[in-house]
């Protein structure tokens, strides 16, 4: 029992830190283009110093 | 979808148009503050990481952008740019092989329906899996203390997704009972807050049985259903949305001082003179003032032939101007324009698809009532055996979660999306759910002629008979005009030796001449061209009018020109008619012209010469003759017929508000796209009615145990999981099934 006490709440905020970042994650945008972001990977620029 | 999957490749021929200028691009743009702007462009042939390196690059490098980014998943480039002198972003692209289209900064609004789902998701499935981790140890044994700790964890953690994902169920069903409705909401709302309301009393009470699990794995269950559902709309919305656009943005107004303004099309009021530059549409009704041209009226009125126009004609919007700059006086605001007129009689036309309930609606206001009598009486009947009202109270809720349309709430979606997600691959972009039931009932086709059955593009038909020689001279001379028959001609061009031309000039209305060596070359109407030949020739196949190729004033050849059917028309026709479907024409055109596209098509029925409103009735008529009609049509003249008819599907070069108006759009030329769906939406039909069969046996078999008072929490959440599965496989089958069509091929641009 006396683990529980703070082997549940550890639990829970775990999964309540995962479900924060990936809202956050949402309202920041990061789904808006999910098969650009997989091909941008790809990509070599090379004016990185001029973006 | 990855890199050059099938439905990435959107096939499409647009009309001759010219590229927006740069006035139209910056009223098409997003003022950000200062002189900054953004301007979104639809690119469709974007499909791999290749192309988006090669497009941000070149645009970066302009001046006065300050950045480039492209989307691959919904084929968008938004530029930011600063200062007064909008970027060459057209041409650049263009240059790069990547053919543009303005897009309408209204659209661009964020979907917060979507992220209000997947937000909702997220929580759902969050509760759901933590309550899940919970029960399971109180199913493995938790006691005492324990438990009720558990249950008190969970009910904590159940509110969030109660508030967040169940308010989107509550909204909705009290939005039904408001209006005196039942839909699939209703039930879930009612079960969802019943079993959590329960659940809380046991735990309060310290009890043995909590359903936190139950309330909110329903929940999660559901909305991942809804949320793929409306993720499949709003793909095939933006598809549809990222088409180029077939009305004017504005025009260039030419002030009586002398100054040339480009004015917004809703800015246009009656006696403004505009400017009219070859390759643009006619924003607003109006007169001629002076130029000469052909309008190309095919998406106005059904006419294939363009028509040549000069001083006093009268002018309608939408018509696009082919060969000659033209001045003419405005005559009507755009709210009083033709096309105006289209989208008022369209509105008048609303009623087929109004009336129409969703299979899933019908379903639920029979079960609905069943179920909630149901736990009604399991109540009454325990109250009356045991006396013990907590007893009853439990058992009757027990049976409200059990029969929980969990399978039945996604029975249909899931279908759907499915269904969906096959026609997306073949080019077709569905609105609407409902619009799939609709489309498999139909036993009527209504077609529209030029646009549809026809590309609305003419071809050569009597190459073979012309001297090659000539041909190519024409051909070389036509390259210089876009005017749909020299267009035509001009794809006959050879690598003959030809005179070398000198001057070409276009004289709009008429023809093109030119200069080769000491000859003068016409190209155009035989009075025009021909001017010695007046007569001797009136025998040959051509007649008095017709398009001829001259030499110094002597006719040397005749073309004639048919309106070049769409590939695979013929049997589209034929498969639909083997599926039961009686198929008629209803065209703008004249008599003639439609009874050659009838007789190729081995189409029995045709209307001739039917004005917009004439469609419509015609429609009507069928409707009260007890027939579903289906509409496909792509020109402003069928816009109010696309509305009336049952359901109605347009290809995707009709007008803007066509496409709006229509159910189903088609991206590829093919034909068979029409006779694809209705086969997918049949198909779809069979499951759907399948998989609302499995849910009622399973609700057979599981409600009189609960009514018996067996069900415990594990019990209901495994009944619930395995018929919501089952229900999904049998979804799935769809995706495998092999046509019979045979999936109407890409053709050419994009890929």
């Amino acid at each position: 029992m006396t683990t529980l006490v703070y082997l549940v709440p550890a639990a829970l905020f775990l999964g309540a830190l995962g479900l924060s970042g990936f809202l956050w994650a949402l309202s920041s945008g990061q789904y808006e283009d999910l098969h650009g972001a997989a091909e941008r990977i790809l990509i070599d620029w090379d004016d990185k110093l001029e973006r | 979808m990855s890199c050059c999957a099938p439905g990435s490749e959107i096939a499409l021929e647009v009309a001759a148009s010219a590229l927006p200028s740069s006035d139209e691009i910056k009223l098409a743009s997003r003022p950000l503050g200062g002189d900054s702007h953004q301007t979104d462009l639809s690119v469709p042939a974007v499909h791999c990481g290749g192309c988006i390196q090669a497009i941000e690059a070149a645009l970066a490098k302009l001046e006065n952008v300050e950045s480039a980014r492209v989307n691959l998943s919904t084929k968008r480039v938004s530029v930011r740019w600063h200062g007064d002198q909008v970027p060459p972003l057209f041409a650049t692209l263009g240059r790069l092989g990547y053919k543009a289209h303005l897009f309408d900064p209204e659209i661009h609004e964020k979907d917060k329906t979507l992220s209000e789902l997947i937000r909702a998701l997220a929580v759902a499935g969050f509760a759901a899996g933590n309550i899940m981790l919970l029960s399971v140890s109180v199913w493995s044994g938790a006691e005492g203390a324990t438990r009720d700790l558990f249950h008190w964890i969970s009910a904590l953690i159940a509110i969030p997704a109660l508030a967040f994902a169940g308010g989107i169920y509550f909204r909705s069903a009290a939005n039904a009972l408001r209006h005196g409705r039942m839909n699939m909401d209703v039930p879930i709302a009612v079960g969802v807050s019943l079993a959590y309301a329960m659940s809380l009393y046991e735990t309060i009470n310290q009890g043995e049985h909590a359903y936190f699990d139950a309330s909110v794995s329903l929940l999660f269950f559901l909305l991942i259903g809804r949320t793929l559902d409306h993720v499949m709309r709003e793909q095939a919305r933006t598809a549809v949305n990222g088409l180029s656009r077939l009305a004017a943005r504005g025009a260039v107004v030419l002030r009586d001082d002398g100054t040339r303004e480009y004015v917004p099309v809703a800015e246009l009021v009656p006696g403004m003179r505009l400017l009219i530059a070859a390759g643009e549409r006619i924003p607003v009704d109006g007169d001629v003032i002076s130029g000469n041209s052909d309008l190309d009226c095919s998406i106005v009125s059904g006419e294939s032939a363009p028509k040549a126009v000069g001083a006093g004609a009268h002018v309608q919007a939408g018509t696009l101007n082919l060969t000659g700059p033209l001045t003419m006086q405005a005559t009507a605001a755009a709210k009083d324009s033709f096309l105006a007129e289209m989208v008022r009689l369209m509105e008048a036309a609303e009623g087929g698809r109004s009336r129409y309930r969703r299979i899933a609606d019908r379903v639920s206001s029979l079960y609905a009532p069943v179920v909630h009598l149901a736990a009604f009486v399991t109540f009454l009947g325990w109250m009356v055996a045991s006396g013990d009202w907590h007893r009853a109270m439990t058992i009757a809720i027990a049976v409200l979660i059990i029969t929980c349309p969990c399978a039945l709430g996604l029975a249909v979606p899931i279908v759907q999306v499915v269904a969906a997600r096959r026609l997306f691959e073949a080019g077709v972009m569905v609105k609407d759910g409902s619009a799939m039931e609709r489309l498999a009932a139909i036993d009527t086709a209504v077609f529209d002629k030029t646009g549809t059955l026809t590309l609305g593009r003419p071809k050569l038909v009597n190459a073979s008979a012309i001297d090659p020689a000539m041909l190519a001279i024409a051909a070389d001379i036509a390259a210089h005009s876009r005017h749909p028959f020299s267009k035509a001609i001009a794809a006959h061009g050879g690598s003959a030796d030809q005179p070398k031309l000198l001057s070409v000039r276009e004289e709009p209305g008429f023809g093109i001449e030119a200069l080769a060596g000491d000859d003068v070359w016409r190209l155009g109407r035989r009075g025009w061209a021909g001017w010695k030949a007046r007569t001797g020739s009136e025998g040959k196949p051509g007649g008095y009018g017709g398009t001829v190729l001259s030499r110094n004033g002597s006719i040397v050849a005749c073309f004639a020109f048919e309106d070049a059917a769409r590939s695979d028309a013929k049997a589209a026709i034929q498969q639909l008619k083997g599926a039961g479907v009686s198929v008629d024409i209803l065209s703008g055109d004249t008599e003639r012209a439609c009874s050659e596209v009838a007789d190729a098509l081995e189409i029995d029925n045709f209307v001739p010469a039917l004005l917009p409103s004439g469609k419509v009735e015609w429609i009507e008529a069928l409707t009260r003759a007890d027939h579903k009609v289906l509409m496909v049509g792509d020109g402003l003249n069928d816009t109010p017929a696309l509305r009336a008819a049952h359901v109605s599907i347009a290809p995707a070069t009709a007008a803007d508000i066509g496409r709006k108006a229509a159910d189903f759009v088609f991206l590829r030329e093919s034909l068979l796209a029409v006779p694809l769906a209705m086969e997918v939406s049949r198909r779809a039909g069979g499951l759907i009615r399948q998989n609302i069969a499995i849910a009622i046996v399973y609700n057979a078999f599981a409600v009189p145990i609960a009514i018996l008072g067996h069900v415990t929490p594990l019990i209901a959440a495994i009944a619930m999981s395995a018929s919501s599965l089952l229900v999904i496989g049998n979804a799935l089958r769809l995706q495998g099934f092999a046509t019979t069509t045979t999936a109407p091929s890409a053709t050419g641009a994009g890929s």
